[in-house]
């Protein structure tokens, strides 16, 4: 980066966004090759599209995830407010014959109103994040399953599958467009919006933010209510592309999504952390799942694999914040 | 306010006491250069209470530290009952028979009164915790202390006075014959404070000697055999008796040191800009408060540790709630529920701990700059990059911050931090400027560039109050100084009228 001539403000901005990913993305390119030598397959259009339908659900839940470690909270409820969010939709569509979009929109509703309760536990209740949302986590999995009292709902209409199962323009499904076009939406918001960027002054030290005028309370509130509705649409979208809804939908997707989050370069601290580097720690290691799976190794050792790559990536990541 | 500095050291020079138990010769610390404590001596004898008094800052903290085993010092010896004495940790100062009462309790709040006295060396019978020989030496001490409650009580559920009294307790089963207190009554009612005093008495006719450090004037001459001062880290007078008037006491405490130059200030308006009315904290810190305060006017709130000063300004500010009373700017009254509202009506804040509440020590000095202004800079809530990085750049040549927009504000000086939040609000031009504590922390030269800035605040017809620990600064900076202690306005002095006598009677009354 630093052969670059210095560019117009426009410029500066891509190229510091770039720059801030710039280690994760150059784990994700040196993966890519490695793949690509491993495996004539991997570098296929065919491919790379797998890898993105594969990522979308954890994707659209590592944006919402991005706010949280932002402003130094947690979220540990986001795969059980998905597995609640797909089952409201299921049951109501299967017990209540509502029509499906009504469905979708109380899916919604359940996965914000879950993300407010989180919000509330944490500003009002001053519960600490991990215990706010581990709680939900609970709660949320419990209602989940206490909807079909446990069995999952198959069967959708064709136009919802559709969503996820077309690719127009023989590349994007409407789950991954709206994926892409959530990413883009956070990534203005955090960047040129006042209160994204206020998100960087409470994770700083939300004292300082608070004695700074900031309404700290009212963002962290936003922010796990987001959080709680981005769940939401990942479990919309993880239910279009399954044709079906579990109970046991999203069952650890929380540790991925934060996994994805820290290895994109956000700081468990707070106040460090943006959509590129998400992005790009979602891509990784969905890229590492694909490639291993096309190599033949186990998924017990990719397990392994992704553990160590969540080590290297922190350490690599503290090392370089300590030269800088 | 101009007092010669007197050189008491010479003129009584440490006799070489044979009588002495503990005895400190030449004593020095310095702290990343800075010195703290230089070539302070003095001797202590059996069933003796020492007297240490000095402003804040003074150096009795580290003098403290130093005899307790939490420093170790650059210069200087120490002897104790007849032998050198170095302790590298409290735990060899307390083996040695030397124990540390702390201001705040470091007690462990959620074990028994018996743990807490016995922890770490837990009378043990067959590898397992002998809880009823604890118990029962724990109840033989609080006894000693005249103490009515049971060692198996949770220290949680304790009174402060109490929790100091189970320190006592722990020292003396740990056969301490020099207790060092510091600041012990702060905390303690009238009851209280006369029942640690018999303690005390009690104690020195057993042989256990006290260093005593104290700001309460009233209560030396009651207790202490002979009293030391300290001053900007030396030791300036020594009294071999305790019945010294509080006046003169006054004059070793705050005897003027480092001269400092003050900007002059301009006379202020007219112009009422802030009245507070019998404002009374939710927790207590402060009750009946009413003053006012001028356009171009600068109050200086003054008075000891926990008299509540910092409580005041925040609850103005809004960052802690108020139980009662009335805040009127510029004759309307306001209702601040938090800092948001306080900033919005023009009052802003610059508050006493730089690095926990001023400044976002990891992030750039133009995102430092633009927070609380973002709603003037962006008031449609986009960012205008560029216009941020105008705002910020003009603010730093403004105040002249050694520093780069795009810096992490960590990198800076203390000076250069607390000029940049300092910065943050001016570009609002609010009505009312708080500085708690403005100079902490922040080395002589670039204090000047400091107290400049804030007469210049005022010179633009700001009213400004500071809240600060160094009496010469409220002295040298302000109009009229209110002063507190425990929590109650003592008076509010003219410029004209107040000198660090006068306050520091006022302070310690």
């Amino acid at each position: 980066m630093s052969a670059t001539a210095p560019a117009g403000p426009a410029q500066g901005f891509l190229r510091r966004r770039i720059a801030g990913a710039q280690g994760p993305l150059v784990g994700l390119i040196v993966l890519c090759v490695a793949f690509s030598l491993a495996s004539p397959v991997f570098l296929s259009l065919r491919n790379a599209l797998n890898v993105i339908d594969q990522i979308t659900v954890l994707g659209i839940l590592a944006i919402g995830m991005t706010g949280v470690i932002v402003i130094g909270g947690i979220d540990l409820s986001v795969g059980a407010i998905l597995a609640l969010a797909t089952m409201t939709m299921g049951w109501m569509s299967r017990d209540f014959a509502l029509p499906f979009p009504l469905c979708i929109a109380l899916a919604l509703l359940a996965g914000a109103a879950a993300g407010l309760v989180n919000g509330l536990l944490v500003t009002r209740a001053r519960l600490p994040a991990f215990i706010a949302t581990l709680t939900m986590m609970s709660v949320a999995r419990g209602l989940a399953n206490l909807t079909t009292d446990g069995e999952q709902v198959v069967g959708f209409p064709d136009w919802f599958t559709r969503l996820s199962t077309v690719r127009h323009f023989g590349v994007l499904s409407i789950t991954v467009t709206l994926f892409i076009a959530l990413a883009l939406a956070a990534t203005v918001f955090l960047n040129f919006r006042a209160g994204g960027r206020s998100l960087y002054a409470i994770g700083g030290s939300a004292e300082v933010a608070r004695l700074a005028g900031i309404a700290v309370r009212r963002l962290t509130l936003l922010v796990y209510v987001m959080s709680g509705l981005l769940a939401a649409v990942a479990g919309i979208a993880l239910a279009a592309r399954l044709d079906s809804a579990q109970p046991s939908d999203g069952l650890g997707y929380e540790l991925d999504t934060i996994a994805a989050v820290v290895i994109g370069g956000a700081s468990l601290a707070g106040g460090v952390g943006g959509i590129g580097g998400t992005v790009v720690g979602v891509l990784i290691i969905g890229v590492l799942h694909n490639g291993l799976n096309l190599v033949g190794v186990s998924p017990f050792v990719q397990q392994v694999v992704i553990g160590l790559v969540i080590a290297a990536a922190v350490t690599a990541d503290t090392l370089r914040r300590q030269e800088g | 306010m101009t007092l010669a500095r007197e050189n008491l050291r010479d003129a009584t020079p440490v006799a070489a006491d044979r009588a002495a138990r503990f005895a400190a010769e030449g004593l020095g610390k310095a702290f990343s250069g800075v010195p703290v404590l230089a070539d302070v001596s003095f001797t202590l004898r059996a069933g003796e209470v020492l007297a240490l008094l000095g402003e804040n800052g003074a150096g009795k903290s580290t003098l403290s530290a130093l005899i307790a085993g939490l420093l170790r010092p650059d210069g200087g010896t120490m002897r104790w009952e007849g032998r050198p004495y170095a302790p590298a940790s409290p735990g060899e100062a307390m083996a040695a028979g030397i124990g540390l009462i702390h201001q705040e309790m470091r007690l462990l709040p959620d074990l028994s009164i018996a743990e807490n006295v016995f922890a770490g060396r837990l009378p043990m019978r067959g590898g397992r915790v002998d809880r009823a020989l604890m118990n029962q030496r724990a109840r033989a001490q609080l006894q000693r202390l005249g103490l009515d409650v049971a060692p198996t009580q949770l220290v949680r559920r304790l009174r402060v006075a109490a929790q100091q009294q189970v320190e006592i307790a722990k020292a003396l089963t740990q056969n301490a014959r020099l207790l060092i207190l510091d600041e012990p009554t702060a905390a303690l009612g009238g009851a209280e404070s006369e029942r640690l005093f018999a303690q005390i008495e009690q104690l020195r006719g057993e042989g256990v000697s006290f260093l005593y450090i104290s700001h309460r004037l009233e209560e030396i001459a009651r207790i202490a055999d002979r009293v030391i001062v300290l001053r900007d880290g030396a030791l300036v007078a020594r009294h071999d008796t305790a019945r010294v008037p509080v006046s003169t006491l006054l004059r070793d405490m705050v005897g003027r040191s480092i001269e400092r130059i003050f900007p002059p200030l301009a006379p202020p308006a007219a112009r009422e800009v802030l009245r507070v009315e019998a404002l009374c904290a939710a927790r207590g810190a402060f009750r009946d408060i009413g003053f006012a305060v001028h356009a171009g006017e600068v109050l200086g709130i003054a008075g000891i540790v926990g008299a509540g000063r910092s409580e005041l300004v925040r609850a103005i500010y809004g960052a802690d709630r108020i139980a009662s009373g009335r805040l009127l700017l510029e004759g309307k009254p306001q209702h601040i529920a938090g800092p948001r509202d306080a900033i919005r009506a023009g009052i802003v804040l610059v508050p006493e701990d730089r690095k926990g509440q001023g400044v976002l020590l990891d992030q750039s000095l133009a995102r430092n700059l633009t927070l609380g202004n973002l709603d003037r800079l962006a008031p449609d809530g986009w960012l205008r990059p560029a216009r941020l990085r105008r705002f910020a750049a003009a603010l730093i040549a403004r105040l002249g911050v050694k520093g780069r927009p795009e810096q992490a504000a960590r990198a800076l000086s203390g000076g250069n931090q607390q000029k940049m939040v300092i910065a943050r609000w001016l570009a609002r031009a609010p009505k009312l400027f708080i500085l708690d504590e403005p100079t902490r922390g922040i080395d002589v030269g670039a204090r000047a560039a400091i107290y400049h800035l804030i007469a210049d605040l005022a010179g633009a017809g700001m009213a400004v109050i500071i809240v600060s620990s160094e009496l010469e600064e409220v002295l040298g900076l302000s109009h009229r100084i209110l002063v507190l202690s425990r929590g109650r306005q003592m008076g509010i002095l003219d410029r004209a009228e107040a000198d660090s006598v006068a306050v520091m009677r006022l302070a310690t009354g």
